[in-house]
């Protein structure tokens, strides 16, 4: 009786293995389906439906009342309150301080507005309250989105620059954190439907509604010679016995090059003509660099690439040819000339530097919260890339630190914290008189804790004066 | 009160499909028939709720038009017919699988009624000529002996009807997928499935020397081929998948199958070399946000959908479906997870799953290797067509534009679809017709298989019992039955 039944068992075996197998290949194709299902709308769906293409906005702020944006503190940057006849409208408080980097929702959405909007209209309160207001009629709240930014940075780097047009990014060179993002002229978010007509004006708006520090591009004038420095040491060994004497300028090809306000020099090493930022010591530097690897190092540097953030930025670029002339070349390697680049990517290089070549995506949004302020998701520190080796960034350091003990920056004289930089004057128009003033530095140098990039436009200098500002600012609160 | 009803009913139709689910798969492991028959009721009971709460929604939304009303009890008398037809007329057949069958109608006549409700009318108004078509299929099947001998004439007809259509037919959505006689659309593709299915059991049932296997293969290839050019990638795709499977089975062999793989592959790669409509399938495949306004466009908008709406869904009315194109064909899946939730969705696949499970099983327990094969190729079929169809707008794989089984609007899938369960239908009772003869033609112990059978009549066990060491004794082997000849 035993045998019997092991022997149909055996014979059901042989006739049915094939079907079983395929049963249980579909089994497993089904639920790898379903896996990626799950997978897709838990860690997937969040980002793919914050997309301008998808037009379920306007279902979702039916449903749900769009949250705030704050800073670090809490402090509240954006809201949304309803109007005596029951309309929602969104109010900024700080009204022209944060307005680039926040945006607007009237007439298009732009900044964290618009990148967070999905995030904002979309609610985590508890699944009980959702059900319940759901049945009520009643709207839930969406998510709060708690941003890396600094209200009082973010304040001073805004009135540092006064009058001036220009652009300012405050970050930490270890985390990426944006803790200040400032443009100017500035808007009115308040009021962005009403000025419309005044903001898109070709003639006399300046751009108002770029922010000048993720999509400006501008010549990054000396803050180039980082580079063109950088390149320099990796070419040659001995560069610690560089000399040069500098007469005021340097001529190639019937072309004069000169030094800013003429100024010569006199006999300098390397580390006197990075801190005098010499125009006529480094155009002669770049005419002995190798062209080729000057721009794959500018290009390690992101020049000619997207930048890897999830802050939509303006690309940089760097266009030298090997086949350029002496005089492109000279230009080229005082930072005039065809390269051109946006605060944010000048940020990135500096922040680099500061923390030994890697560096850390820069982000804007710290976490967001449910109503009740419980976390939903968070956005941690993330390694973006490698722009230099550590070597380079020991030696790098030492030079921009000697910009501000012995150099062209004399603004942080009796500052209680330590800061390497570099400044950089960058022309823009035939006109030799207009330019704008640059800096990008970091503080202390032994241990980097904020960068500061600035650029100032029409302005001779200012730049460093308002770093300064922001970092005494930093420091005071520490 | 209106609008309490619209809100709860939301969450409502997930714990009623999620319940629906799980009796579909606890009937699976029921021992004794009157235990699954009352399982299988209370899911006929959950079916009736789904459809009633669902079609109350609609006419909430629709402004509380009476034809709602009208429209939503011929639903209704259609789905009680169908089961008190099968119930009467074939007490054999499988109940679990008419519950299903009638659940994806009613989950597409309620998705389709709220994305095209002239649609929808059409929709219905095909299903119910469909079901009475089908309904002497079963009997048919049960009955016939001769099914087997026309392996020519079903690879004839088959050809036949693809190269029509590649000739003749009209481009839609940049295939040829159909043609129209007398002004109703026609796509033969859905059809020749079935006879494909029939061509290769036919071949490969007894004979499964080289020679059979190579003129088999060389008729299956000229199919595929006919239908890549007519641009129908997604039937060339499941046909390639159905031949590559049976041929594994009827030989045993994985060898044949492997080398078919590799074939598939190769071709695959060709393709996305030479075919432009198949370079951009795999461009909005890996990426459809770089080519958003292009051909990213449609997986872009599913992808909004399905992720937009969440586990809950929106609620039907509450989404935003129509946003992507072609919704009620190819994409009505990620309606469905849009409106009525992701949980819902990933029910509705367990559903297809025990659907898929119940063809295969019926393949397995038969012992007729002809009918054996046609279970199994139906099975395989239907199983890649949901596959490639949910697979396709979840991103999970390219999309080729295949429907979804009973659920997508469009009467030649409807039609044929319903005849594939009608087939199946009608194995079940030749199953049970076989037990009996056999019964009859053995007065020896009956009480061996009596036993046996008792002992352990669950779907599911006799599934996993086969792959585990756990006791199988209900199949009694015929050493003359035809596979042991080989």
């Amino acid at each position: 009786m035993k045998d019997t039944k092991k022997i149909k068992k055996q014979n059901f075996r042989s006739a049915n293995r094939e079907y079983t197998v395929v049963v249980y290949a579909f089994l497993v194709l089904f639920l790898l389906l379903i896996g990626y299902f799950i997978y897709y709308n838990v860690f997937q769906s969040d980002k793919v439906i914050n997309n301008s293409f998808n037009k379920r906005q306007d279902t979702l702020a039916a449903e749900i009342v769009k949250g705030d944006i704050l800073d670090r503190n809490g402090k509240v940057l954006a809201t949304t309150k309803t109007a005596k006849d029951g309309t929602e409208y969104r109010n900024y408080p700080y009204g022209q301080v944060f307005a680039h980097v926040v945006g607007y929702t009237d007439k298009g959405k732009t900044g964290l507005e618009s990148a967070e909007n999905f995030t904002l209209l979309r609610s985590h309160s508890s699944i009980i309250t959702q059900i319940t207001n759901d049945i009520n009629n009643v709207k839930s709240n969406g998510d709060n989105v708690v941003t890396t930014l600094d209200y009082t940075l973010q304040s001073v780097a805004y009135n540092a620059l006064g009058g001036y047009n220009g652009a300012v990014i405050v970050m930490e060179p270890k985390t990426g954190k944006i803790l200040a993002m400032v443009s100017k002229p500035a808007f009115d978010p308040n009021n962005i439907a009403a000025n419309w007509d005044a903001y898109t004006n070709e003639q006399s708006s300046k751009g108002i509604l770029v922010n000048r520090a993720t999509r400006g591009l501008y010549p990054p004038g000396s803050t180039f010679k980082i580079l063109t420095l950088l390149e320099y040491i990796r070419e040659n060994k001995d560069y610690e016995n560089f000399s040069y004497t500098c007469k005021g300028y340097e001529t190639a090809d019937d072309f004069k090059l000169r030094c800013y306000d003429g100024t010569a020099h006199g006999k300098e090493d390397l580390t006197a003509a990075f801190a005098n930022s010499c125009n006529s010591a480094f155009s002669k530097i770049g005419l002995s660099l190798d062209i080729n690897k000057l721009r794959s190092t500018c290009e390690r540097a992101l020049f000619n690439k997207s930048l890897p953030t999830d802050i939509a930025c303006g690309s940089s670029s760097f266009v030298l040819e090997p086949s350029a002339t002496k005089p492109e070349i000279m230009m080229t390697a005082i930072g005039q000339g065809e390269t051109v680049v946006t605060p944010m990517h000048m940020a990135m290089i500096g922040a680099a530097i500061a923390n030994d070549g890697v560096l850390m995506a820069p982000y804007l949004v710290d976490h967001t919260v449910n109503d009740a302020g419980i976390t939903v998701s968070a956005t941690g520190p993330r390694k973006a890339a490698t722009l230099f080796d550590k070597e380079d960034c020991d030696v790098l350091k030492k030079y921009m630190r000697a910009v501000v003990t012995q150099g062209t920056v004399y603004q942080f004289k009796g500052a209680k914290y330590e800061v390497a930089g570099k400044t950089g004057t960058a022309e823009y128009s035939s006109d030799k008189t207009k330019s704008h003033s640059w800096f990008v530095g970091f503080a202390n140098v032994e241990d980097p804790e904020i960068l500061v990039t600035a650029i100032v436009e029409d302005a001779d200098g200012v730049a460093p004066a308002v770093a300064r500002q922001i970092m005494d600012a930093y420091y005071a609160k520490k | 009160m209106f609008s309490i009803i619209v809100k709860l009913s939301k969450y409502l139709l997930i714990i009623l499909f999620a319940v629906f689910t799980y009796l579909g798969f606890a009937a699976m492991r029921k021992k004794t028939e009157s235990g699954k028959s009352l399982l299988l009721s209370f899911q006929r009971f959950m079916l009736l709720f789904i459809h009633l709460l669902a079609y109350t929604v609609i006419y909430i939304q629709k402004d509380r038009d009476t034809g709602v009303i009208i429209f939503y009890l011929v639903q209704l008398i259609f789905f009680v017919v169908v089961f008190t037809v099968y119930y009467i007329a074939y007490p054999k057949a499988s109940m679990q699988l008419v519950n299903l069958m009638c659940m994806f109608m009613a989950i597409g006549f309620i998705m389709i009624s709220r994305l095209n409700y002239d649609r929808a009318i059409k929709q219905v108004g095909i299903a119910i000529v469909s079901v009475v078509a089908s309904l002497l299929v079963p009997l048919i099947i049960s009955k016939s002996r001769d099914l087997r001998r026309f392996k020519y004439l079903y690879a004839g007809v088959g050809a036949a009807l693809l190269c029509v259509v590649a000739v003749l037919g009209r481009l839609s959505y940049g295939a040829k997928l159909s043609f129209s006689i007398a002004g109703i659309s026609f796509q033969p593709s859905e059809f020749v499935k079935i006879i494909f299915v029939f061509f290769v059991a036919a071949s490969l049932y007894s004979d499964t020397s080289i020679k059979s296997i190579l003129i088999t293969s060389a008729i299956a290839l000229f199919y595929i081929l006919v239908l890549i050019a007519s641009k129908d990638l997604g039937a060339a795709m499941i046909f390639f998948f159905v031949y590559l499977v049976m041929l594994y089975v009827a030989t045993k062999e994985y060898v044949y199958s492997l080398v078919g793989l590799a074939v598939g592959a190769v071709a695959a790669v060709a393709a996305y070399f030479m075919f432009t409509h198949v370079r951009t399938r795999v461009i909005a495949w890996l990426d459809p946000f770089s080519v958003v306004n292009d051909e990213g466009y449609q997986v872009a908008q599913s992808l909004f959908a399905i992720g937009t709406g969440g586990w809950f869904g929106s609620g039907l009315f509450k989404g935003r479906p129509n946003d992507i194109p072609v919704v009620e064909e190819d994409y009505i899946f990620s309606a469905i997870s849009e409106e009525m939730g992701g949980i819902f969705a990933i029910c509705l696949i367990f559903c297809c799953m025990c659907c898929l499970i119940l063809f295969i099983n019926i393949a397995m327990q038969l012992k007729d290797r002809f009918y054996k094969l046609v279970a199994l190729g139906l099975g395989t079929a239907y199983g890649f067509q949901v596959f490639v169809t949910i697979g396709g707008v979840t991103k999970f794989i390219p999309s080729t534009g295949v429907t979804l089984p009973l659920i997508s609007y469009g009467g030649s899938s409807l039609l044929a679809t319903l005849v594939v369960f009608a087939i199946i239908q009608g194995l079940y009772i030749r199953r049970t017709d076989e037990e009996v003869s056999r019964e009859k033609r053995r007065p020896g112990p009956r009480n061996t298989f009596d036993e046996a059978y008792s002992a352990d009549d669950s779907d599911w066990n006799r599934i996993t019992d086969n792959f585990g060491e756990t006791q199988y004794e209900r199949y009694e082997e015929d050493k003359e039955t035809e596979f042991q000849k080989r």
